[in-house]
C-alpha cells in the first residue's frame, strides 16, 4: 500500500445555479490495492468526486490525478486507465449480454479476438454465461450490476469507481456484489466507492473517508474511526416513561459520553462497559421508568458520523 | 483472463482514439446488421408512399399535380426529392432519435463517454454513422423512388457521377450533423416537438415537392418572399443538389449548394458538438 494511484490536492466543485460548494477542498490520497470508500448522506459531494475523478464533473479548482494522470488536463489517458460503473444501468440496450462486453473491450483497443475470449471468461465469471445471447433487458438488476462491473473491469483498468453500487439491489444481490467487489480487492485490484450505507463501507473497505457539505471530515480504516469517537459500547434501552429525563441522567453516568432519546427509547455511548447494564437499569427503576429491554451493540460508523455531525447519516 | 492486452496507458493518444472510434462505429453497423430488415422497411416505407401517392394514384385518379403540363416533369422533381428527403429522416434518426433515448431513460451515454477518448469524438461517431446511413438510404431509396408510377409516368433520371459522388456524402454529413444539433438541443421527454416545430416545416418547405426556381410566381409585390424564406432551409440544399446529381431539370446552382452545404456542417458540427460536451458534463 505505497503507490499512490488517485491523489486530489484542493479538488473543488461548485456549480454554476448553486451557492453551496458541492466539493470542498478536497485533499485526498487513495493507494494502490485499496477498497476507499466514500460515506456520507445524500448531498455531501461524494458522487460530485467521483465525477471529477472520471471527468464527468469539470472541477472549479484544484488537482486531480488518477494513476499520474491529470483528469482535466488529459482526460482521454484518463479514461483509459479508469473502469467505471455508474448509479443507473447504462447497459447498451441494444446490443446482447455478451456484445455489451465485446464492444467494451474494442472500445478499449483489444483485438476483436481477445475481445471475444475475455467476455466469455468474464461471463462465466460473474454467473451470466447462460444470459450470453439475451437481450439486456432480460436481466434482473442484481444481473445488470454485475455485468455493469464485469465491463468496467473488462479493460483492466488501473482503478475501478464504483458510485453508489448496491443502491436499490435486493439484499441478495447486495450480498452477491460484496463478494465480487472482496474477490477483485483480493487479487489486487484498486476500487474507489461511494456509498451511503454504513454496512457497506464498514464491511468492504480498507479505509473510509466520511464526507459532509463537501467537506472530509474523518479519514481512516473503519476500526480506527470507530476507536477515534472513543465510546466501545452503545446501550439501547427500549422504555417508557419520561425518555428525556432518563437520557438525562444516563448522560452523568460514569464513562458516557452522549445519551439521546431514540424512536422508543434511549441511545447511551459509553467508554467503559463494567457493570453499566445493572447501573442503566438501577437508574430507570429510581426514575419510574419502565424497562422493556436492554441491547448492548459495538459502535458503528454510524456512530462516527453521529459523533462528528450531530445527526444521523439517514436523514 | 488475457495477457496480451496492451495497457491503454501505454499507448499514445491518438492510437487509443482511433481505436475508440472505430470500436464505435463497429457497434453502430451491427446494431443495423442486427436489425436489418427494419433498417430497410423504415428507410423505404415513406418514399414508397410519397411515390405511390404522387405518381401513382395521383395520375390514376385524373389529379394533377405539378402544373397541367408534364406529370412527367412532376415525377423528375420528385424523385430527387425523395432522395433528399430520405436522407434527411435518415440523418434526424439515427441521431437525434437514438441520442434522445441514450440521453434519456436508458442513459447509456453515461457509459458512452467514458470511452477513451476525446467527449467530441463520441458525437462525431454519431454523425459520421448517421451519415454513412443516409448514404445507404439514398441508395435504397431512388430506385424504388425511380421504378413505383402509374403507366405513362416516366421520371427521366441522367446520373451526374461526379456531382453524385461528392454532393451524396455532402448532404448525408450535413443532415446527420443536424440530426446532432437536434438530438442535443431537446429535452429527451420534449422530442415530440420536434418533428412538429422542425422536421414538418423543413420537409414542407424544403422544395421536396417542387424545384427552387418553380416558387418565383409566389410574391409580395415584386418580392418572391417564399423562395427567400426556404433559403434559410437546408434540405432545400440537400434536394436542390440531388436534382443537380440524378436529373436535368433546372436547379439552385452547384457554385451556391455545395459552400452552402459545407458551412451548414460546419455550422450544425460546431452547434452540436458544443451542445453535446455542455450536456454530459457539469
Amino acid at each position: 500500500m505505497t503507490t499512490p494511484v488517485i491523489e486530489t490536492h484542493e479538488l473543488t466543485k461548485r456549480y454554476a445555479n448553486s451557492d453551496l460548494v458541492a466539493v470542498d477542498r478536497l485533499d485526498l490520497t487513495v493507494f494502490e490495492g485499496e477498497i476507499f470508500g466514500l460515506l456520507g448522506p445524500n448531498g455531501a459531494g461524494k458522487t460530485t468526486t467521483a465525477g471529477m475523478l472520471t471527468t464527468r464533473v469539470v472541477p472549479t479548482s484544484g488537482r486531480a490525478s488518477v494513476a499520474g494522470i491529470d483528469v482535466v488536463a488529459d482526460p482521454a489517458r484518463a479514461k483509459a486507465v479508469q473502469g467505471v460503473v455508474s448509479q443507473v444501468n447504462t447497459l447498451d440496450r441494444q446490443l446482447t449480454v455478451e456484445e455489451n462486453l465485446y464492444f467494451h473491450g474494442r472500445l478499449f483497443g483489444m483485438s476483436a479476438r481477445d475481445a471475444r475470449r475475455d467476455a466469455a471468461t468474464l461471463l462465466e465469471r460473474f454467473q451470466l454465461g447462460r444470459w450470453a445471447r439475451a437481450s439486456v433487458y432480460a436481466l434482473s438488476g442484481g444481473m445488470a450490476q454485475r455485468l455493469m462491473v464485469a465491463r468496467a473491469i473488462m479493460h483492466r483498468p488501473t482503478v475501478l469507481f464504483l458510485d453508489e453500487p448496491t443502491a436499490g439491489l435486493d439484499p441478495q444481490s447486495r450480498l452477491a456484489l460484496w463478494e465480487v467487489l472482496s474477490e477483485l480487492h483480493r487479487e489486487g485490484q484498486t476500487i474507489l466507492l461511494t456509498t451511503h450505507y454504513m454496512e457497506e463501507a464498514d464491511q468492504l473497505c480498507t479505509r473510509v473517508a466520511i464526507m459532509d457539505h463537501g467537506r472530509l471530515l474523518a479519514l481512516d480504516t473503519p476500526e480506527g474511526l470507530k476507536a477515534s469517537t472513543g465510546i466501545d459500547t452503545i446501550v439501547t434501552v427500549s422504555a417508557s416513561g419520561d425518555l428525556e429525563r432518563l437520557a438525562e441522567h444516563l448522560a452523568d453516568l460514569d464513562g458516557a459520553s452522549s445519551a439521546r432519546v431514540i424512536d422508543s427509547g434511549v441511545e447511551l455511548h459509553v467508554s467503559h462497559r463494567e457493570r453499566v447494564l445493572a447501573t442503566v437499569i438501577e437508574r430507570a427503576d429510581a426514575l419510574g421508568v419502565e424497562v422493556h429491554d436492554v441491547a448492548v451493540t459495538s459502535p458503528t460508523l454510524e456512530t462516527v458520523f453521529i459523533s462528528l455531525t450531530g445527526k444521523e447519516l439517514r436523514d | 483472463m488475457a495477457t496480451t492486452l496492451l495497457s491503454a496507458g501505454t499507448r499514445s493518444r491518438a492510437q487509443t482514439s482511433r481505436a475508440a472510434f472505430w470500436a464505435l462505429i463497429l457497434r453502430d453497423a451491427t446494431v443495423i446488421r442486427k436489425d436489418l430488415r427494419l433498417f430497410i422497411l423504415r428507410t423505404l416505407i415513406q418514399p414508397f408512399l410519397l411515390s405511390f401517392v404522387f405518381l401513382y394514384v395521383f395520375p390514376k385518379i385524373g389529379q394533377s399535380v405539378g402544373g397541367s403540363s408534364a406529370e412527367g416533369q412532376f415525377a423528375t422533381t420528385l424523385v430527387a426529392g425523395v432522395v433528399g428527403i430520405s436522407i434527411m429522416f435518415q440523418g434526424v434518426q439515427s441521431v437525434a432519435l437514438n441520442m434522445a433515448q441514450e440521453f434519456g431513460f436508458t442513459r447509456e451515454i453515461e457509459d458512452r463517454v467514458q470511452a477513451p477518448c476525446p467527449i467530441w469524438l463520441v458525437a462525431l461517431e454519431k454523425v459520421i454513422s448517421g451519415a454513412l446511413q443516409g448514404m445507404v438510404s439514398a441508395a435504397l431509396v431512388l430506385p424504388i423512388a425511380s421504378l413505383v408510377h402509374a403507366r405513362g409516368v416516366h421520371a427521366s433520371l441522367t446520373l451526374h457521377w461526379w456531382v453524385l459522388l461528392t454532393l451524396v456524402p455532402l448532404a448525408c454529413l450535413a443532415m446527420s450533423s443536424l440530426g446532432l444539433v437536434l438530438g442535443t438541443s431537446f429535452e429527451p421527454r420534449n422530442i415530440g416537438l420536434m418533428f412538429g416545430f422542425i422536421i414538418l416545416p423543413i420537409t414542407f418547405l424544403g422544395g421536396t415537392y417542387y424545384d427552387f426556381n418553380r416558387l418565383a410566381p409566389v410574391q409580395w409585390g415584386s418580392w418572391h418572399w417564399l423562395q427567400t424564406l426556404v433559403l434559410v432551409n437546408p434540405l432545400l440544399y440537400v434536394n436542390e443538389g440531388m436534382r443537380a446529381a440524378f436529373t436535368n431539370i433546372p436547379h439552385l446552382h452547384l457554385y451556391v449548394i455545395y459552400p452552402v452545404l459545407l458551412a451548414f456542417v460546419a455550422g450544425f458540427l460546431t452547434l452540436g458538438l458544443k451542445n453535446f460536451s455542455r450536456r454530459v458534463l457539469s
